[in-house]
């Protein structure tokens, strides 16, 4: 279980890494999503994995950390938040600057790709 | 109330945001200014009265519904996080003074975020959990990406999406970092993690330090430090000039969340890890200095060259917090007050400049002459002679201090040699601006700039941050000796963990 969690975080940190160095809005938050995701996971583990164990002192015999949990929530919460509002910021963009690129322009190497 | 006092700064900003977004007072301009300030005024009072128990009490132990240290959230009001309080709410009095002139209107909700964010910022200074101090982070983070957008144009968009951005991605590793400290500390308490980081044996230690040092480039992030600052100069030069003379705080925030993790989990008693970020901080710093310096010789106009000044005053701030004694940090946090207050300072003077100039607005080149030269120009005077140490004026306390403070520090004749330099640049970069601006002239005052006298609104906003360089000369003595027993009460490791962790009894 270990290590197809750990493969998991992983892949989806590098896959969020790659699609942020796109420099366009768009899979720049699809990668920011993924980051997060990765990192929520990430948080989850910190408390050990385990199955089957309540989240509650008293009510079995080993118990899971809950504290994990809770800051998986938090920031789940701020995350969404962030999200949103770089979505917003993504389209003003759009339109202010008459690109998608981060920069407002793309770099001229990249100017065989038509928009 | 009076034991509830610690919570204050963080509440009275929460409520004054909430007022301000319903309706009686957030009907007409006018009601919406008046109270803002009032509320700004008495979180202001709320620092103070905090400012002045600490002082008499000692460190104030505040645990949020009652839940004792280690396991529920305590703030920490200890004689530095009530300082930087005091500041933080100062500088949002004035700067919701300043925006009452009318800068509020250029866009929405300008008064109630203000307020969110002096909630972040007082916050992240009193927490004394780590993931709390995330939580305040993000919470001062969404406030200022929004004041950011405040009145903004094209190069403002993308200025903002690319701090958006940047941040976005700098509290993901943030909370990579707690994650890998909970993992292997299982406490995220400052105090308890700093009594589990002196015990750590074997694997652990590598982990810790991973987590330890993912933290630094956070708070690398967050304060500006030299691979991480190029999001700075255009950040703070788009945005509008009271937004940015309010971001001077947000920098100084990095810069405390690493005085505190460096020195209470990673100092002094933290076994192998002790130091960690020493020798990184040390030299990153020196290379900040010096690209600042360049920036500033570099810029085109004024808001620019505060923001590069800004950058200097990172490197120096994070330079004495590398060499990690009581003496540097009391230098630290003297030079803190004086930089954040100077360059907000300079931030509004640049504003008021722009608008008497016409359309050359800040640019450092002939032009129209301003309006009113005598007032501007005094005032850039004292701001200048402060930011660039000159006596009398508080800079010059500071920078003897930070000089005498870095004494002992390992290769300090490259720092000593290169900070005189960088001072040198400094001078020729500011002395040039202002004979630019107010002495070289093309033509006529302009018609249509004289109707943009300085709003008395405006004035007092002014006159409060620029007073504070010559009072912080004045009052140099008492103010020095708060400041050396707030830093040696940082460096106190066992008092710290002992009053933390048993309630503050």
């Amino acid at each position: 279980m270990e290590l197809l969690y750990a493969a998991c975080v992983g892949l989806m940190v590098s896959c969020g890494v790659f699609l942020i160095l796109r420099a366009r809005t768009f899979p720049v938050v699809l990668g920011l999503t993924m980051l997060s995701y990765a990192v929520n996971l990430f948080l989850f583990s910190s408390g050990r994995l385990s199955t089957n164990q309540a989240a509650v002192l008293g009510y079995s015999a080993e118990y899971a950390d809950p504290l994990p949990q809770a800051l998986v929530l938090t920031a789940i919460v701020i995350g969404f938040a962030m999200t949103a509002f770089v979505v917003i910021l993504a389209i003003r963009g759009r339109t202010d600057l008459g690109s998608d690129h981060v920069d407002g322009q793309a770099p001229k190497s990249n100017k065989k790709v038509k928009v | 109330m009076i034991q509830h006092l610690p919570f204050l700064p963080v509440l009275l900003p929460m409520l004054a945001g909430v007022i301000l977004l319903i309706p009686p007072f957030g009907n007409s301009k006018t009601s919406k200014r008046v109270t803002s300030v009032m509320l700004s005024i008495v979180a202001f009072i709320a620092a103070l009265a905090l400012l002045m128990k600490v002082h008499a009490d000692g460190t104030q132990v505040y645990a949020i519904g009652d839940w004792s240290a280690p396991f529920g959230i305590v703030l920490v009001a200890d004689p530095l996080s009530t300082l930087l309080v005091c500041l933080a709410t100062l500088l949002g009095v004035v700067c919701v003074l300043y925006a009452s002139a009318g800068d509020d209107e250029k866009g929405s909700f300008f008064h109630p975020l203000v307020h969110f964010l002096i909630l972040g910022v007082s916050g992240a200074f009193l927490t004394g959990d780590a993931f709390n101090l995330f939580v305040f982070f993000e919470v001062l983070l969404i406030a200022s990406y929004a004041l950011l957008m405040h009145g903004g144009d094209k190069k403002n968009t993308r200025a903002a999406l690319h701090y958006v951005i940047l941040n976005l991605v700098g509290s993901a590793v943030f909370l990579i970092a707690l994650g890998v400290l909970y993992g292997v500390l299982g406490t995220l308490n400052m105090a308890d993690m700093a009594l589990k980081v002196a015990v750590l044996q074997g694997d652990d230690v590598y982990l810790a330090k991973i987590g330890g040092l993912l933290l630094l480039i956070v708070f690398a992030l967050k304060g500006a430090l030299l691979p991480l600052h190029l999001w700075l100069p255009n950040t703070y030069a788009t945005a509008m000039p009271v937004v940015a003379a309010l971001f001077a705080i947000m920098t100084k925030v990095g810069i405390y969340s690493m005085m505190r993790v460096y020195t209470l989990i990673f100092g002094n008693e933290a076994g192998q890890l002790s130091h960690m970020a020493q020798s990184w901080l040390w030299w990153l710093a020196i290379a900040t200095i010096v690209m600042g310096a360049v920036g500033v010789l570099a810029s085109k106009d004024l808001r620019k060259l505060v923001a590069n000044l800004v950058i200097v005053s990172v490197g120096t701030l994070v330079a004495l917090v590398a060499v990690q004694t009581a003496e540097a940090s009391a230098a630290a946090i003297y030079y803190l007050v004086h930089s954040t207050l100077v360059t907000a300072a300079l931030f509004i003077l640049a504003d008021l400049i722009a608008r008497q100039r016409g359309k050359v607005a800040d640019r450092i080149t002939a032009a129209t002459p301003v309006h009113q030269p005598m007032l501007l120009g005094v005032c850039f005077l004292i701001a200048a002679v402060a930011v660039i140490g000159m006596p009398p004026l508080s800079g010059f306390i500071g920078k003897v201090w930070l000089l005498k403070a870095t004494l002992n520090a390992e290769y300090t004749f490259v720092f000593w040699a290169l900070y005189l330099m960088v001072s040198l640049a400094v001078l020729i970069a500011i002395a040039k601006a202002g004979s630019t601006v107010f002495w070289h002239h093309q033509g006529k005052v302009a018609e249509n700039t004289r109707q943009e006298r300085v709003h008395p609104a405006q004035l007092i906003a002014l006159i409060i941050l620029i007073s504070g360089a010559p009072l912080m000369s004045v009052f140099a003595g008492p103010l020095s000796e708060y400041v050396i027993g707030a830093a040696s009460q940082l460096h106190d490791f066992n008092s710290n963990i002992n009053l933390i962790l048993s309630g503050g009894l």
